[in-house]
């Protein structure tokens, strides 16, 4: 069934949408517009000179050889972030699935993290890992394990790869736990009866049923990986060791706002943007034909 | 194929009891019918079959192996379910072979296997269908197909026509029976359907709150119903309860309306002035000169039959179903009631007497 409301005045539709315009208008499009335009500029350090230069920034960018190995980071650090988060989340809604009695209290413990600013989680995080002051880094250390994240490229990595899948494991469980849900009780126990033991019936029956909502997931955790994890990375290792965890979105910021090259730092965001509208759309493609089994 | 013997079966969840101890031989080949009104435990009964649920107290023995605590899998039993529950995400096809593939069946050997059943059932064309590209009776089809390709031991069926329309439940009635003689697989067959549970079972297992009341043959259920219960709820339009008070030798009781009725067979298990139950079935009343005179006040016609329903002088409501065109509302009509006709129960218990 159709709904059109008519309003009798032509303006009242556009006033009442013009809040959320403006909002939409000063925040998203007038910097996402200067950033596209920043991009073909080139300005000295002092600000005081601007020049056009076309499509010199990209080109000086993918020339780059740290540019291309914080891709590289940023897909590692990423693919990491999302299987880490996602596996986890699937396995406790599994078992909170199982239990749903008690699900109550443990949803509600487990979508915390989800509320926790990303600064925060990271302090959270430092407090566990950190070399001298950290419960876990000074275990580590006094059973002999050479532990120290700021020195460490690998360490600095797991750190932050922890951390950031720690902070949307909830998310995920969230949608997992709907997702399990969804799935009707008797298609389980038909299974059972077929002779299907938890694990065969979870690969054969649960996964396939969950696959869209594991998609979904999919997408908004490399997002979320590729440009949600800034905080995270700030406070715990400001992409270092060295470039060990700068990440693009890092790295933006690095150029833009430590080095003051505004231009390249555009160029970057321009980047990212189009890597955003990239996997927006294939989240679209995929939600539209919505039937999937 | 194999027997089904369940002894002292009991369930509760938490502190509210399901079942109450359910006692069942079923023999190799035999088709039995829970039948019972809803909530009464009929799913839970078969679920405990099934190995979904665990019995508080009371054994499961299929085939004379005790499987109380063995899992689904470890069963041999297929089930079918009200909602189908086929694999959604799968082909019929697919459907059908999945506890085969599981059993480590070789493919060529799978899909003989399952092209026999399709086409059995007829659901030969339907293999590379979705469930979802299925109609209701379709999907029915395909979950009979489902339990008959693995050839199980136990058949378990789970009010599996009561999502039909009228017409497809009866065509699909009458094919499960014509199935299951076919294969002489053992079956257990759940219902809230009298007429389903009539004419689908070689034996009933009538079940009122968490009991079994009776376990008989349809039509002996149907004659000698154990207690009123049974006897109210097997039979349509219901039969007909009057109050009455035994009299001296048991061969008669008076009803309150003042006339006493004699029985065919006299009732030796109770003594005289105890108060009890006469049941007439609305079919067994005859229309009759000088009988007890039943104030009309609803009327309705079958075609080949007619229903009155009205109240005797004594104020209890009687129905009947006579073969004539009855009188309209308002008239009074007066009606036989034939001696060895009628079902005595105890008035307190509602067990049988006679
Ligand atoms: N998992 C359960 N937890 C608690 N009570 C249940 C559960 N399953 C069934 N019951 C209760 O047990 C009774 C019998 O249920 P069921 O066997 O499904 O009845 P039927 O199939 O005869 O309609 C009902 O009162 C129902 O509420
Ligand atoms: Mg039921």
């Amino acid at each position: 069934m159709q709904r059109k409301t008519i309003f009798p005045q032509k303006g009242l539709p556009y006033l009442l949408l013009a809040p959320q315009l403006a909002i939409t208008a000063v925040f998203f499009f007038w910097p996402a517009g200067q950033a596209v335009w920043y991009a073909f500029l080139r300005q000295d350090a002092f600000g005081i000179r601007t020049q056009f230069v076309g499509f010199e920034n990209f080109a000086d960018l993918f020339a780059d050889p740290y540019y291309l190995q914080a891709i590289w980071t940023t897909v590692f650090f990423s693919v990491s972030v999302t299987v880490l988060s996602m596996s986890v989340a699937l396995l406790l809604a599994a078992l909170a699935d199982r239990e749903i009695r008690a699900a109550g209290l443990y949803r509600t413990l487990l979508i915390w993290p989800y509320a926790i600013a990303p600064a925060i989680a990271a302090v959270l995080w430092l407090f566990l890992f950190h070399p001298s002051i950290g419960l876990l880094g000074r275990g580590l250390n006094a059973m002999g394990v050479a532990w120290d994240y700021r020195l460490n490229d690998g360490q600095a990595m797991l750190v932050v790869i922890l951390a950031s899948a720690w902070k949307q494991v909830s998310y995920n469980f969230i949608f997992f736990l709907a997702g399990l849900q969804a799935i009707p009780r008797a298609v389980l126990e038909a299974a059972a009866i077929d002779g299907a033991r938890p694990i065969r019936r979870f690969w054969t029956v649960v996964f396939p049923l969950l696959s869209p909502t594991a998609f979904f997931l999919l997408v908004v955790n490399i997002v979320y990986a590729f440009f949600d994890t800034f905080g995270i990375i700030d406070a715990l290792t400001k992409g270092g060791p060295g470039k060990a965890t700068e990440t693009l979105i890092y790295r933006a910021y690095l150029d833009g706002r430590v080095n003051l090259d505004l231009g390249m730092s555009a160029a970057q965001s321009v980047v990212l943007m189009i890597m955003v509208i990239g996997l927006t759309i294939v989240q679209f493609r995929f939600i539209e034909r919505r039937v999937h089994y | 194929m194999a027997t089904l013997s369940l002894s002292g079966v009991r369930k509760q969840f938490g502190t509210t009891p399901v079942l109450h101890g359910i006692d069942l031989d079923v023999a190799d080949g035999e088709m039995i019918v829970v039948v019972g009104a809803s909530g009464c435990g009929k799913s839970t009964l078969l679920r405990i079959v099934a190995g979904l649920e665990t019995a508080s107290a009371g054994s499961v023995r299929i085939d004379g192996r005790d499987v109380t605590g063995l899992e689904p899998a470890d069963r041999d039993i297929a089930m079918v379910f009200q909602n189908y529950a086929l694999y959604p995400h799968m082909t019929v096809f697919e459907n059908m072979a999945y506890g085969l593939k599981i059993r480590g069946m070789k493919l060529p050997d799978i899909r003989r296997r399952v092209d026999e059943a399709a086409q059995m059932l007829e659901i030969g064309p339907l293999l590379d269908r979705k469930p979802r590209q299925l109609s209701g009776g379709q999907r029915q089809r395909v979950a009979m197909g489902r339990a008959v390709v693995r050839e199980p031991k136990l058949f378990l069926f789970d009010e599996p026509l009561s999502n039909l329309d009228a017409k497809l439940r009866v065509q699909m009635r009458a094919e499960i029976r014509r199935l299951q003689k076919r294969l002489g697989v053992t079956s257990l067959f759940v219902t809230h359907d009298q007429v389903e549970a009539m004419t689908l079972g070689d034996r009933l297992v009538v079940m009122h709150q968490g009991r079994a009341a009776q376990v008989a043959s349809p039509m002996e259920v149907w004659g000698r119903p154990a207690d009123t219960y049974v006897a109210g709820f097997i039979g349509s339009p219901a039969m007909n309860f009057l109050a009455a008070t035994l009299l001296e030798g048991g061969g008669a009781a008076m009803l309150r309306a003042g006339p006493v009725i004699g029985f065919a067979r006299a009732v030796s298990a109770a003594a005289a002035g105890t108060a009890v139950t006469l049941g007439i079935r609305p079919e067994h009343v005859e229309p009759a000169e000088g009988g007890l005179p039943l104030a009309i006040d609803l009327v309705e016609p079958l075609g080949s039959e007619t229903v009155i329903h009205g109240t005797l002088p004594g104020g209890e409501v009687l129905t009947a179903r006579l073969p004539i065109p009855a009188s309209g509302i308002g008239a009074t009509m007066p009606l036989r009631l034939p001696p060895e006709a009628f079902h005595v129960f105890e008035g307190a218990s509602g067990r049988r007497l006679d």
